[in-house]
Order: C-alpha cells, then sequence, then structure tokens
C-alpha cells in the first residue's frame, strides 16, 4: 500500500472533512499535532513521553477474571476421527483485565493469542480453565445463554479484508448488531450506524457504499463502527492495525485510545510486536507457544524485563533513534530457531530451545509465573534465571543454535 | 498487501464522487460487487452475444405457436403432397420454400421449422426446469455440508459421490420402460416431462453441490462470519444471511453451464426414445427420427443445429459470466 505510506502528517480524518461536531477524531489530531506531526503517528519508534497515555488509576475489580484456560485442537486421523494427538494453542493462561484498563497481549505468530481472544469471546470452547466475566462464568456457557452477554463483549479482528462481508453495504454491516441483538435505536438503525461512522471518522454518507470501496484502514474503521454498536464493555482487539499501513496504524490506535476515554471501554489489545501495544497498554503480558511468560505494569515491562524472551522481542525492533533507546533495546538479542511446534512443546520451560540462558533445570522443571527478584506481586515472570537490570546480554545465541 | 481496484487511500476522499459529501442527507451510493460484474460482462462481446442468443431463444420457445402461426405450419401437420411416394424424399430434396423454411420431413412432410421451434419449448423447459431442480438440491445440501462440516458433510460428500458414479443412462431407459401412462396426476407428455426434469435434476445437483460446499468451506473461515458470530447470530442468519450472498454468483455461474449439459442430456434421453412420445416434437426425438434417413441431410441437419447452437450460446454466456463475477477464479 504504497499509496498510504509516507503520510505521518495528515489529518486523523480519513475523508479531510472534518467538520462533524462532536467527532473524537477532532481530539485525535489535536493530540498528535501536539506531540509533533512525524514522532506522534510512527509506532516502530518508542513512543515519546508526551504521546504516551498518563498512568491511569486502574485496578479495582477485575472486569475478565481468566484461571487455567486451555485450548488443545484435537488432531484426528481416519475415518472414526480417532484422536492422535492435540494442538496445544492455549495451553493453561490466567490473568484478569480490570475496568477500563488495556492490556496488552504479545506474542509472535503462532503462539496462541488469537485463539485466547476467540476463547475470551467464545467463539471457541476452552477444553479447560475458566473465563469469568462481569461476575459470571462463561466458559461453558451455552450460545443461547451468552447471547445477551455478547453485547457486553465484542472483537476487532485482524484482517480488514475478511471481516467485513463484501455483499453488505457499510450501512448493513454496521447496522448488524441491532438487527442480531433485535435492539431498538432510538432514531432507526440508518441514523445509529450513521452516527457511529461519524463515530469511527468516517463519512456517514458512505452508509450505502461496498467494504471494496474503502481502503485497510478506513474498513478496520468500519469494523470497530460494528463492535461499539451496542455499546460493549470489553473489546478483544486481535492485531486491529497489524494489516495496515504504518501512517495508518497510529491513527487506528489513536482512534480506539479516544473511543476508550469516550465509552470507557476496556482493551485486551492483541499485537505481535511490543511497540504497538507500548502507546496504548496499561499493562502488557507475553505470550510464547501457549502460555504468558511474563506480564507487567507497562512502565515495568519496558523498563526493567525479566523474562529473556521478552528482552528478545524487544530487541527485535530495531531502533533507528540511539538517543531514545532505552535499555532493552540496546542490547539487541537476535531471536533465532523456530517457534517449537505447539503439538509437541519442550518440556520445563518452553522457551528453552532458544533461550541462550537455558540451563539443566529449564528442561526439567517447569518455571511458576511469579514475582522474581523482588518485583511488585503484578509483575511475574516464568523464568528460573530472570534478566537482572544491567545484565549484558548483547551477542549472545542460544545454547541451541548450530554455530556456523 | 495487494490492494484491487476501486479500492483508495485513507487520505483520499473515496472514489469519484463528484457530490462529495456537499449534498446533505442524500445517501451516496455505493457499487455492488453485482453491478461491478454486470459493467465487465458488458465489455465481453462473445458473453453477450451468447446472452442475445440465450435470450432469443428464450423468446422463441415462449412464443413458438405464434411464431408457428406467422413462419409455418402446424407442427403435427402432414404434408404427404410433397413427398416423392417412390423414395419417400421431400420432391426436390428438401422441401425448403418460402412455407417450409427448413423444409419438411421425409415420409410424412411435417414442416421441419416448427418442429424446431416446439422442440425449443421442450428442450428449454426441461433443461431450466432441471437445473432448478438441482440448484435447490445442491446448494441446500452444499451449504450445509460445508457450514456443519463432521459426520453431515461426509454423508452428503459419500452421497455426491454415489449419484455421480450412478449408471444414469441405463437407469433412465429402464426407468421409462416402467413408467405408466398415468401417475402423480400427471399423464402422456406432462408425465413424461416430469420425469426427465426429475431425473436429470436429481441427478444432477452433485455438480452445483460440490462447488457450493468448496465455497462454503472457504467462506465460513472469513472472519466476518466469526463477527456475527460474536455478536450472537444463529445458524440460519449465518447461512442465510452471510453466506448466500456470496454463494449466488458461484450458484449462477455453475447453473449457466448446467443448462447447456441438461439440453444435452435431454436430447440424448429423447433420442434413445425415453423423452416425450411422438408425435410431440423434441430436438431429440427429430434426431432419432432423422437418423433413419441419413441421406437426407436437411432432416438432420436443423435439429443439430438448434442444439448446436443453443448449447454454444449457454456455454459462452456462463463463461462470460464467470469471467465478469470472478474475474480472479480464471484458471
Ligand atoms: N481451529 C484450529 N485447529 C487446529 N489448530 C489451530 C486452530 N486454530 C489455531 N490453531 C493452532 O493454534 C496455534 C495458535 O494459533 P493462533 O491462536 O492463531 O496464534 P496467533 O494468533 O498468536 O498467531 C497455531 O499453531 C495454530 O496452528
Ligand atoms: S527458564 Fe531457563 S530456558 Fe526458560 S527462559 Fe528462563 S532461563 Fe531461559
Ligand atoms: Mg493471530
Amino acid at each position: 500500500m504504497n499509496d498510504e505510506s509516507g503520510a505521518a502528517a495528515i489529518p486523523a480524518d480519513p475523508t479531510g472533512r472534518t467538520a462533524v461536531p462532536a467527532d473524537p477524531m477532532a481530539g485525535a489530531a489535536a493530540s498528535a499535532e501536539a506531540a509533533g506531526p512525524t514522532e506522534a503517528v510512527r509506532l516502530s519508534d518508542p513512543v515519546p513521553a508526551e504521546v504516551m497515555r498518563e498512568e491511569r488509576a486502574v485496578k479495582g475489580e477485575p472486569l475478565l477474571s481468566v484461571k487455567g484456560l486451555e485450548k488443545h485442537f484435537p488432531i484426528t486421523k481416519g475415518l472414526l476421527r480417532r484422536q492422535v494427538g492435540a494442538v496445544r494453542a492455549v495451553d493453561g493462561v490466567t490473568f484478569d483485565v480490570y475496568k477500563g484498563e488495556t492490556l496488552g497481549l504479545v506474542g509472535e505468530s503462532g503462539c496462541g493469542k488469537t485463539t485466547t481472544g476467540r476463547l475470551l469471546t467464545r467463539l471457541v470452547e476452552p477444553t479447560g480453565g475458566s473465563i469469568e466475566f462481569d461476575g459470571r462464568d462463561i466458559a461453558h456457557l451455552r450460545q443461547g445463554k451468552l447471547r445477551p452477554m455478547r453485547r457486553d463483549m465484542q472483537m476487532i479482528f485482524q484482517d480488514p479484508f475478511s471481516s467485513l462481508n463484501p455483499r453488505h453495504t457499510v450501512g448493513t454491516i454496521v447496522g448488524a448488531p441491532f438487527r442480531i441483538q433485535g435492539v431498538k435505536t432510538e432514531h432507526g438503525v440508518k441514523r445509529a450506524v450513521q452516527d457511529l461512522l461519524k463515530l469511527v471518522g468516517l463519512n456517514p454518507e458512505h452508509y450505502n457504499r461496498y467494504p471494496h470501496e474503502f481502503s485497510g484502514g478506513q474498513r478496520q474503521r468500519i469494523g470497530i463502527a460494528r463492535t461499539l454498536a451496542l455499546r460493549p464493555k470489553l473489546i478483544i482487539a486481535d492485531e486491529p492495525v497489524s494489516a495496515l499501513d504504518v501512517s495508518i496504524q497510529a491513527q487506528v490506535v489513536n482512534l480506539l485510545d479516544d473511543l476508550q476515554n469516550e465509552f470507557d471501554l476496556t482493551y485486551v489489545f492483541i499485537a505481535h510486536d511490543l511497540s504497538v501495544v507500548r502507546h496504548i497498554s496499561d499493562r502488557v503480558a507475553v505470550m510464547y507457544l501457549g502460555k504468558i511468560v511474563e506480564i507487567a505494569e507497562r512502565e515495568k515491562l519496558y523498563t526493567s524485563p525479566r523474562h529473556p524472551y521478552t528482552v528478545a522481542l524487544m530487541s527485535a525492533v530495531p531502533v533507528p533513534d540511539p538517543a531514545r533507546r532505552d535499555r532493552a533495546q540496546r542490547e539487541r538479542v537476535l531471536l533465532t530457531g523456530d517457534v517449537p511446534s505447539p503439538i509437541n512443546p519442550p518440556s520445563g520451560c518452553r522457551f528453552r530451545t532458544r533461550c541462550w540462558k537455558a540451563q539443566d533445570i529449564c528442561a526439567k522443571e517447569e518455571p511458576p509465573l511469579i514475582p522474581r527478584l523482588g518485583d511488585a506481586a503484578s509483575h511475574q515472570t516464568a523464568c528460573h534465571f530472570p534478566i537482572v537490570e544491567g545484565e549484558t546480554v548483547e551477542g549472545r545465541r542460544p545454547v541451541s543454535a548450530p554455530t556456523p | 498487501m495487494v490492494v484491487g481496484p476501486g479500492t483508495v487511500s485513507d487520505q483520499a476522499p473515496v472514489a469519484p464522487d463528484p457530490a462529495g459529501g456537499s449534498v446533505p442527507g442524500k445517501a451516496i451510493e455505493g457499487r455492488s460487487l453485482g453491478r461491478i460484474a454486470w459493467t465487465r460482462l458488458k465489455r465481453d462481446k462473445v458473453a453477450m452475444a451468447g446472452g442475445y442468443v440465450v435470450v432469443f431463444l428464450i423468446l422463441v420457445a415462449v412464443f413458438a405457436p405464434l411464431i408457428v402461426k406467422l413462419l409455418g405450419d402446424p407442427p403435427n401437420e402432414f404434408h404427404q403432397n410433397l413427398i416423392d411416394v417412390n423414395t419417400l424424399a421431400p420432391k426436390g430434396g428438401t422441401g425448403i420454400s418460402g412455407d417450409h423454411l427448413f423444409g419438411v420431413e421425409p415420409q410424412n412432410g411435417r414442416d421441419i421449422f416448427s418442429r424446431v421451434v416446439y422442440g425449443a419449448r421442450i428442450s428449454l423447459l426441461i433443461a431450466f426446469l432441471a437445473t432448478g431442480l438441482s440448484v435447490v438440491i445442491g446448494a441446500t445440501l452444499g451449504v450445509v455440508a460445508g457450514f456443519f462440516g463432521g459426520w453431515v458433510d461426509a454423508l452428503i460428500s459419500r452421497a455426491m459421490d454415489v449419484f455421480l458414479a450412478f449408471p444414469l443412462l441405463v437407469f433412465s431407459i429402464a426407468l421409462a420402460g416402467v413408467i405408466p401412462d398415468k401417475a402423480f396426476g400427471l399423464s402422456g407428455d406432462a408425465l413424461r416431462i416430469a420425469m426427465l426434469i426429475f431425473i436429470i435434476g436429481f441427478f444432477s445437483w452433485p455438480y452445483i453441490g460440490r462447488i457450493v460446499r468448496g465455497q462454503t468451506l472457504s467462506l465460513r473461515e472469513r472472519e466476518f462470519v466469526d463477527a456475527a458470530r460474536s455478536l450472537g447470530a444463529r445458524g440460519p442468519y449465518i447461512i442465510f444471511k452471510e453466506l448466500l450472498p456470496n454463494l449466488v454468483a458461484p450458484i449462477l455461474i455453475y447453473a449457466t453451464l448446467l443448462i447447456p449439459t441438461n439440453i444435452l442430456f435431454e436430447a440424448a434421453l429423447s433420442f434413445l426414445g425415453v423423452g416425450v412420445r411422438p408425435p410431440t416434437a423434441s430436438w431429440g426425438g427429430m434426431l432419432s427420427d432423422a437418423a433413419r434417413f441419413y441421406t437426407i441431410w436437411h432432416f438432420m441437419f436443423f435439429p443439430g443445429m438448434a442444439i448446436f447452437i443453443t448449447v454454444l450460446a449457454f456455454n459462452l454466456f456462463g463463461d462470460g459470466l464467470r469471467d465478469a463475477l470472478d474475474p480472479k477464479g480464471r484458471r
């Protein structure tokens, strides 16, 4: 999408028609300007302090509480569909999401992020564990019982080209939640849809247009409008910007940020790259091969990462400006080798096949996810040999990597 | 990332849109994929020619009595005066004249033109209704198999294999032998036509079924289905509102391509005497009659050409339709 790149300083409203009253995008444009046009929108750069969201007083009671969540996809063979194994896509994940916060969920592709999101929204049924949403365990609720709860929990999908039905108009797509849930709107579905389109920075007159007439970023806005229709409490955003051009990514993230403030939303924001979630998250969970390996408040995670995998993930993004590199990013670690198969994960610590600190115990004992090295209770790491401040990891290679 | 034609950048105002947003309250019409396909189809000269012929043939079938009144004689009327009593051939070889545009049949002198025109009714009626039947069965079972998967899919897929492997021609001939003159409140030609529609339609649904099943399997994985599910949509909503609109194009394409196959099949069955009974005119039946007089070229030529042109026109139109509706689907 070359036509979209290099457009760092464009206004957030894609239609260029900003004269929509009460448009939250005006706020986004303003905050982008305040931070300087080029810096605010480049997510691959570390986000400067002034555009970072203010530390929010989150906590309180969790909106979502996940315990030991597990999804093993069976692998069957033959006519009788005998089970011969399982893809352990999500393998015992525990975390809370507090009202009004954003939990970033980060990990390489294939580590089970999407499956986790689909479990939370009950698009797939867990094979183990519990999902408590708003005080109710929904892990094994039947679809009929789940229906009314779905209003409160929505998902933004990764691929804006696949998440909108190509045969439906924007009006039909964004109006679908009202129809499916049988929700009456004050001034009719059309008005409600047009208000939603305004809200996400789209021209409400594009009501009758089809998805193919929009660019990726605009489509993702349409998807967001659909998500907001029923005013949910929780939104699971599955890599909402990874399919978009870098300059568009920031606009969409800013939009999500503004919507969160306006509607008091709680987010689980999935990404495969730590730099994207840095801007929007209050806390970040790092996932590896179906497990959470580290979870911490954002500042803690970025300034003193404990798990070697977290450090490796941070170093995977090259940082062009040396003045803005912080500790983790100075220490570039190569993340070599492939992710092992979730069908047959390594014993003990799952990261050991790629870890430069691995020792015998790592293969024998699975490290529990607990606070390490005197960290606060909110900063938990699943590693026998967590990284200490000032540790040099530069130039080290994983033990299992073949020496050339 | 590949961007299709029609896609615009995030910054530019969407599409060529002269009115812009300047007309308040007036919604901007979007161009549906169907409208785009129609524009594309109109540019395809060959397909459009096929389409015109198809329309022409349908009109001929519908207005057969009128056409015959104006340009021919009743299809079952004998003209023994035009027949050479010794050779049984039409006098002068073919009997083609202003009154008999395609000449007359040997032996009894029936007007070939009117019989070809009336034959179009039988051919198209059977082909259309049989195709309709197989679309209904095929699309329903295809969607069900693709959407529900598991043992339902396994069962339906095996059924398709069985139906495709069925020795249909032999079966039809056998069935024609045992079918009574009256059944299901029908008799004579009506019963025969209903039987042909049923046989052809019932045995060609797997062609549609396989296509629809495959398309459903891939559509089911698209995220817009998950989006509907996460909103609480149930199976019927997903099938009818989300999947079906995306299945219309493939169904339309393969139905259009199935029609000529069914025309040929009907002709073959009529040729073998399974179809409508004489004296009712059908193209296959005429070919069968003509086979006894193979030296008299025009008797075979006109019904043969009718079949050929009809099948060709439907195929050209169907191919064009496929290209227009599914430009990436070309092999
Ligand atoms: N429906 C499924 N059946 C079998 N395996 C699956 C299914 N969905 C995902 N997986 C597997 O689960 C693992 C995690 O996938 P996913 O959650 O999509 O990861 P991510 O979103 O982090 O890239 C992958 O190995 C994937 O192949
Ligand atoms: S437990 Fe061992 S192998 Fe796993 S991350 Fe820590 S040091 Fe590396
Ligand atoms: Mg994913």
